[in-house]
């Protein structure tokens, strides 16, 4: 029977020949994941069933990333709660601040996500790991409860949605835009409880960086994971990491068959598209940025697990160039592991952006969801690299997020009102083929 | 009695609870900011038993199992959407918050107007107007979950027959 990649990874971990969308199976599960907001709750909820022991201490990752480093008592003692699990449990992969980082981008550079796994995360964008051919998606904690204590989870079959995007990425254009188009075109919940497969030959100018920005949003999208099929940017990239990290878990390569059964197709024209940005707020009202208000703003934020990569701290570097952000804005850069940092820092990339006025960060999601490091104000305009643009999200109820490309965000520090990039820097494309 | 509040599409979990409050799980301080941003009066106000009447896609957004735990905390006892996002969706069958998904009940509420909801059932109806509502089925297998009580108590079934 033909069948998509999401459905062949289901069965093969459901232990049967095939699965159905809409039945509901128990799957077998390779890495389960949480983090400091998370982990506490599910640290209560796996005490309350009984169970004693996690099922697997090799296949549990715990990250310090929401409120690292503690921003006050309260998280400290959320953190106290998961290093001391961690340790009960020995718990092979925890990351203590300083040790790892944002756990989206942690993750695949720690070569703990593969090809073909199925991957459970108490984080919604824990469908990110998905650029790599895997399943994935975010459970709440109860439901990571269930995984460290059974090894296994019920999962609803999912309907996928195929987009296929074609054509090359133009001048400033990155996966962000390609995401926030499909948003913008399916709505906030245009993929609700499906699998979003991004496919299509655009795929192959978009380094492994670049995908799991694609695969990042698709919870904005409502759908349940996000997924690439495997192709020669995958494996090297996942080849690498295995290297440089000495993990040597075998993986199986899934691909989806011709025939497959689709929900729905969505083609997506790339070589027309511009850098896009969403209003407040929400992910869908995004629009080219050409058409958007020039508004002044007071914050930029380059960070989160959608674009905190070493390729965004480039392209963003690029655009600034030898400029200063401009007077009245406040810049801050979170790169999103201690590798990137470390990377960006080796590149001089971070002197660049301290010495334009720009804070540096160490590693945190902190600024994304209004945690610490950047929380806005009543009444101020942010342009943000993150994912959600939501009332409240970044601090204050009536503060406003547009959300955008590492490169937009860049150009509107630097201009100190919401510009395209070209107007900095010119026409000059930005992906690594 | 108890009163229903309506509310529109996309009730995102930053604004059931924002992440400000999210150093704590205890559903009575999380109660205390629930919908906070979306609705200052609501935490202010809400009493025992009221129920929360939306539009589609309610509880998008972040895995925080704070967002139903708060509402819960609150004494809210059903929320009634057009749809749910699904992370929502499962912790609060996973927390004991009951949910029924029925466009028409949606449509039908309006202010003023008593809910009740029988989640095993299935049925919402609208004590005011008499009237009522086949909500979406839930499969077996999460009827399963909401008899045990919840999900920790149909693991603890499970880890206990092993």
């Amino acid at each position: 029977m033909a069948a998509t990649i999401t459905e062949k990874i289901l069965a093969a971990h459901a232990g049967v020949r095939s699965v159905r969308p809409g039945e509901i199976v128990s799957c077998k599960v390779d890495l389960a994941m949480a983090n400091d907001v998370t982990a506490p709750p599910a640290i209560r909820a796996f005490e309350k069933m009984g169970a004693g022991r996690v099922w697997d201490t090799s296949k549990v990752a715990l990250v310090a990333s929401h409120f690292a480093p503690a921003k006050d008592i309260a998280s400290a003692k959320l953190m106290t709660s998961m290093r001391r699990f961690a340790q009960a449990q020995d718990i092979e992969h925890f990351f203590d601040v300083g040790r790892g980082g944002i756990e989206h981008i942690l993750l695949p550079e720690e070569a703990l996500v593969l090809p073909g796994d199925v991957i459970i995360g108490a984080d919604s964008h824990s469908c990110t790991y998905g650029a790599l051919g895997c399943f994935s998606t975010g459970v709440g904690s109860t439901d990571l409860a269930a995984v460290l204590a059974l090894g296994e989870i019920w999962l609803r079959v999912p309907e996928t949605m195929k987009i296929v995007y074609s054509g090359k990425p133009g001048p400033w254009v990155m996966g962000k835009d390609m995401i926030l188009s499909v948003i913008a075109a399916i709505g906030d919940d245009g993929a609700r409880y499906m699998a979003m497969e991004h496919t299509g030959d655009t795929l192959q100018h978009l380094s492994m960086d670049g995908r799991l920005t694609l695969t990042n949003m698709a919870i904005e999208a409502g759908a349940k994971s996000g997924i690439i099929p495997p192709d020669n940017v995958t494996l090297r990239y996942v080849s690498e990491r295995r290297a440089e990290t000495g993990r040597d878990r075998d993986f199986t390569v899934f691909e989806s068959d011709v025939d497959a059964d689709y929900a729905e197709v969505l083609e997506v024209d790339v070589d027309t598209m511009e850098p896009m940005i969403a209003r407040p707020s929400l992910p869908s009202k995004s629009i080219p940025v050409s058409q958007v208000e020039r508004r002044r703003v007071d914050q930029v934020f380059l960070g989160s697990c959608t674009n905190a990569r070493i390729e965004d701290l480039r392209i963003a570097a690029r655009v600034l160039g030898d400029e200063r952000i401009a007077d009245g804005v406040r810049l801050m850069v979170i790169p999103a592991t201690q590798r990137v940092w470390m990377q960006a820092n080796a590149e001089g990339l971070l002197d660049k952006f301290a010495a334009a006025g720009a804070t540096v960060s160490t590693p945190t999601c902190g600024a994304c969801l209004g945690a610490h490091m950047g929380v806005l104000g009543p009444g101020e305009v942010c342009v943000s690299t993150s994912n959600r643009n939501y009332v409240g999200r970044m601090g204050d109820p009536t503060a406003q997020v547009y959300l955008a490309n590492p490169a937009v965000a860049m150009a509107t520090a630097v201009a100190g009102e919401i510009v395209h990039p070209s107007e900095i820097r010119g026409e000059v494309g930005v992906l690594i083929a | 009695m108890p009163k229903t509040w309506i509310y529109g599409d996309n009730v995102d979990t930053d604004v059931i609870i924002p992440a400000r409050y999210l150093m704590t799980s205890d559903p009575a301080e999380l109660a205390a900011h629930a919908l906070e941003d979306l609705d200052p009066s609501f935490a202010k106000t809400v009493q025992p038993g009221d129920v929360v009447v939306a539009g589609a896609n309610f509880g998008c957004g972040s895995s925080r199992e704070h967002a139903p735990i708060a509402l819960k905390g609150a004494g809210v006892s059903a929320v009634v959407a057009t749809s749910f996002a699904r992370i929502f969706f499962r912790n609060a069958i996973n927390t004991g918050l009951a949910i029924a998904t029925s466009p028409e009940a949606v449509a039908a509420t309006d202010p003023g107007d008593e809910i009740e909801v029988d989640v095993a059932a299935g049925v919402v109806r609208n004590v005011t107007k008499g009237s009522e509502f086949q909500a979406e089925p839930l499969p077996d297998f999460i009827l399963g979950i909401v008899r045990a009580g919840g999900l920790v108590d149909w693991v603890r079934q499970r880890v206990g027959a092993s």
